[in-house]
């Protein structure tokens, strides 16, 4: 990797640090190592995330066996929580395809023209990161309750968005649409103009070329944006709390089910779906992992 | 593109006049419907009922009390995730180890863990019900429903964000330079205080940047694990949902207009560093950027 | 490092700054629409006995006694159901024979499911029987997480036990009809205060006749009306010491004396003019031109106690789930 690949790095920060790690198998076969601080870096590094992230989880997986295998696929397959998964897997979904068209367009404004503004659109992008989700969900109610902003000029269409699952995909994709934009960004800038002008200089039209050559390029960040995205739907509840209607088997997300069950006193219900919800993010996670890899040797062959 | 007339720079693809400014046009429009219109609305609806109503929320003991335990809450878990994501770089980056792979999807659970399971979770640890509760209870240490749960929760979920901004940049600079300050006869500490730091110190004061707006901001995990005591463990993410439901949609506006400042802060840190620390990277980088 | 020590020292002090805090200070962990009211409560105790601090916690009862459980270290509790801090002395956190400890049942003060509605009332609506309409779309919180809720679901239950005469056919129709025609299921009774006066969803908000008339007197006649229907049920506001905390932290006394002041004149004035309805006579005669007369049945004569309900309506697989199952 160059100083200059190394660099666009801090700047879209959204490519995933395990991106780069397969390169290091490869150029490096050191077997010694003289560095100090092993020890104390990772006496640090392992301690802290056992107590923080593995201690509870453990706890959160430990109350969930706890049930047995016939009364914990009992919880898990009911029809209220089977809704409640399809409700946020489907909003999830729509909300990432909506991400996938509307960050790869946004991307691919900012990193190729140059018009008055660019900079600041680029730098709004991070705004769903730093904003509070409860801010988020507060501010996206008032904008489409049907006496909002755009709630008032929807409802006279007949579309209703706060309180349907809509509004629950709008809040999905509020939060989510940073991780498209930052993972294709990078990816975007480095491309090399020689590509494009081969494929021009044998005539090809500007849909073939961007179908047949830039897309294919773009497809493992893309994909690898997706699963983030997803993942991140997924998890979402500050936002949508507020603008969904939580209504049980239509607009009641898994996160707030779970919230339910615990306030029914029902921890044992509580942790089960909970732990449905933590091995999809595990899963994700692998999937966003294996993507990535692919993504590396994609790169690594162009 | 056979209608262009040639130049010396042949245009990319995407660059007709038309297509360029639709795509434009409609990126914007998505844009200022989609991010920016909720941080308008936010200030709109703060400033609903006039100045004085927005001075006095901001100025209510109870919304000064959640900022100030928000601050607080920022000011433990930000250093200690700071140091952990020093610590962490440091191990994955210059040492090779077994399970090096898992140890990076551990670090990263927290992003997309839902912040509910990651409350429900310490629930199970740390509540009278829970694995440690009871011992907790007896040594009267009081870790939820109070200020150390809040900060513990907030710890989970920004736990990556440093790290995940070192460790990539960190591990593109390798373990030469290191690797000959040692051998040279200086210490750990030394090397990495002269050689690292001043080469990661723009990513690193991001992660910090990106992890605070995040520990200000973390509703969910928090939520369950607060108690909503009045003036008490109420952080400023909490205060908004009861402002919210206490016929006050104004104030919480106001409150969370305090929120969304600060989310605009760390946009502008964020280019500010950009310029300051790889603003020359950029540009070399980019070679084929062109002016319109 | 010397910010690492100072870090700790200030983490250690965190951990047991608590504990040393046992001057006179009571934490009352009460139902979600109260806010208002112990608010102004706490602030005339506290003007009686200096000295002391009352602090306010307030969220759905079933969230306030789960979090005392698992140790939110509440000196006394105000709820306004009796299963939740049933729940408690289950736990032993409140004492079994709670209900004889203060009178009335331990509830100072009740209220009951009323309605409120657009200004002018343009649906025209007077009574449960209204809700079942095509065009009408109630607004009430989440029955599972609202005690507030709950009273809705078992006041049009008792309704239509009367109106149809035990016909369970025409009840489930009826009580059917309504969920179906709800747009949002907040988890609070606030959250579904806001969703209905500022977000403009539903025709008809039904929340205690304390909170409707809140609600008419913030927002104006302009906006909002309140309707008391003909009939409705009677909803008590227990009371209880928390005694297994108050017992730490020294305060048994102080939170008795505390309840004990919401039962005096004071402390009811106090209760009607937020709209609680109150036993104390004098106050109740004060008050007598804002509440209009109203047929309250009860939980024990319509249901035959709060534990049947439990069992049949809001446990897991009762007649609730099987309603949200309808939808």
């Amino acid at each position: 990797m160059t100083k200059g690949g190394g660099g666009s790095v801090i700047l879209h920060r959204r490519i995933s640090f395990r991106r780069l790690l397969p390169i290091k198998g490869t150029d490096r076969v050191r077997r010694r190592n003289v560095l100090p601080g092993l020890p104390l870096s990772l006496g640090v590094t392992l301690f802290y995330v056992g107590l923080i992230v593995v201690l509870p989880l453990a706890a959160l997986v430990f109350k969930a066996a706890s049930l047995g295998p016939e009364d914990y696929w009992r919880i898990v397959s009911s029809p209220r929580a089977v809704a409640s998964y399809r409700v946020t897997v489907l909003s999830a979904l729509g909300a990432t395809v909506f991400n996938l068209f509307f960050g790869l367009s946004l991307a691919w404004v900012i990193t190729r023209y140059r018009f008055p503004g660019r900079r600041i659109v680029d730098a709004v992008v991070d705004l769903p990161f730093a904003l509070p989700t409860a801010v988020a969900g507060i501010a996206l109610t008032a904008l489409f309750a049907n006496n909002g902003w755009f709630g008032s000029v929807l409802e006279s269409y007949g579309i209703k968005v706060a309180y349907t699952p809509l509004g629950i995909m709008i809040a999905m994709c509020f939060t989510s649409l940073p991780f498209i934009v930052r993972t294709v960004q990078p990816v975007l800038e480095d491309l090399d103009p020689a590509l494009e002008e081969a494929a021009q200089s044998l005539g090809g039209s500007d849909w073939a070329i961007f179908t047949k050559v830039i897309l294919p390029l773009l497809a493992p960040a893309l994909l690898a944006g997706v699963s983030l995205s997803f993942a991140r739907c997924l998890g979402e509840f500050g936002a949508i709390i507020f603008i969904a209607g939580n209504l049980p088997m239509s607009t009641e997300i898994t996160a707030l089910l779970i919230f339910i069950r615990l306030e029914e006193y029902d921890y044992q219900a509580a942790a089960a779906i909970a732990s449905v919800l933590l091995l999809t993010a595990f899963l994700m996670l692998a999937v966003t992992n294996w993507l990535q890899a692919r993504a590396l040797r994609y790169t690594a062959r162009g | 593109m056979s209608a262009f007339p040639p130049r010396r720079k042949p245009p990319r693809v995407g660059d007709a006049p038309l297509f360029r400014r639709a795509l434009i046009g409609v990126v914007l429009l998505l844009v200022a419907l989609v991010i920016v219109a909720p941080l308008v609305i936010i200030g709109v609806e703060a400033f609903a009922k006039g100045w004085a109503v927005y001075r006095d929320t901001i100025v209510h003991p109870d919304t000064l009390h959640a900022v100030m335990l928000t601050v607080l809450a920022a000011l433990i878990a930000v250093p200690i995730n700071t140091a952990f994501g020093i610590a962490a770089a440091w191990a994955i980056t210059k040492f090779d180890f077994r399970l090096k792979r898992f140890l990076l999807v551990v670090i990263e659970i927290p992003f997309s863990v839902s912040p509910i399971v990651a409350g429900v979770a310490y629930l199970f640890v740390y509540g009278l019900q829970g694995i440690l509760g009871p011992l907790l209870d007896a040594y009267d240490i009081k870790i939820l429903f109070a200020i150390p749960g809040i900060i513990i929760a907030s710890m989970f979920v920004t736990a990556p964000f440093v790290a995940r901004e070192l460790i990539p940049l960190m591990q593109a600079q390798g373990r030469d330079l290191e690797e000959a300050a040692t051998s040279l006869g200086a210490s750990g500490f030394r090397t990495f205080l002269s050689v690292t730091l001043p080469n990661v110190k723009w990513a690193l004061l991001y992660g910090v940047i990106l992890c605070n707006a995040r520990v200000m901001g973390e509703f969910g995990a928090v939520s369950v694990v607060s108690g909503n005591i009045r003036g008490q463990t109420n952080t400023l993410p909490l205060h908004i949902e009861l402002l919210y439901h206490d016929y006050q949609t104004t104030g919480a506006f106001a409150a969370a207009s305090i929120l969304a400042l600060i989310a605009v802060f760390t946009i502008i840190a964020k280019v500010a560093l950009e310029r300051q620390g790889a603003g020359r990277v950029r540009k070399t980088a980019n070679p084929a950027e062109k002016t319109s | 490092m010397n910010r690492l020590l100072i870090l700790g020292t200030a983490l250690a002090a965190l951990l047991v700054q608590p504990a040393m805090a046992q001057e006179k200070k009571l934490l009352n962990a009460s139902y979600d629409v109260a806010r208002e009211l112990f608010v102004a409560e706490n602030e005339a105790f506290v003007k009686a006995h200096p000295g002391v601090t009352v602090d306010q916690s307030h969220a759905g009862t079933s969230k306030q006694a789960r979090s005392i459980v698992e140790g939110l270290e509440a000196d006394v509790v105000t709820f306004n159901q009796s299963t939740d801090i049933d729940f408690l002395a289950k736990n032993g956190f409140v004492s079994k024979e709670w209900t004889k400890a203060f009178p009335n049942n331990a509830s100072p003060f009740y209220s009951f499911p009323a309605f409120l509605v657009r200004a002018g009332n343009p649906k025209n609506i007077k009574g449960w029987a209204d809700l079942a309409r095509d065009d009408v779309h109630a607004v009430f919180p989440n029955p599972k997480t609202s005690g507030n809720a709950r009273y809705t679901y078992l006041a049009a239950t008792a309704w239509a036990k009367e109106e149809f005469k035990d016909d369970q056919e025409k009840i489930d129709a009826y009580i059917t009809k309504i969920f179906d025609n709800v747009p949002v299921f907040d988890t609070g009774g606030r959250a579904a205060t806001t969703t209905f006066v500022e977000r403009g969803q539903g025709d008809v908000l039904i929340t205690f006749e304390a909170e409707t008339r809140g609600i008419e007197k913030q927002y104006g006649k302009d906006k909002v009306q309140n309707v008391i229907p003909q009939v409705s049920l009677l909803a008590e506001f227990p009371v209880a010491v928390v005694e297994k905390v108050a017992k730490k932290h020294g305060t048994e006394e102080l939170a008795k004396t505390y309840l004990d002041f919401l039962y005096t004149e004071e402390g009811q004035r106090i209760a009607a003019q937020f709209g609680h309805r109150v036993q104390n006579e004098k106050v109740a005669a004060e008050f007598k031109s804002d509440f209009p007369e109203i047929r309250l049945v009860k939980v024990d004569d319509v249901f035959g106690g709060w534990e049947n309900i439990q069992k049949e309506h809001f446990a897991s697989g009762g007649t609730l789930d099987k309603l949200y199952g309808s939808r």
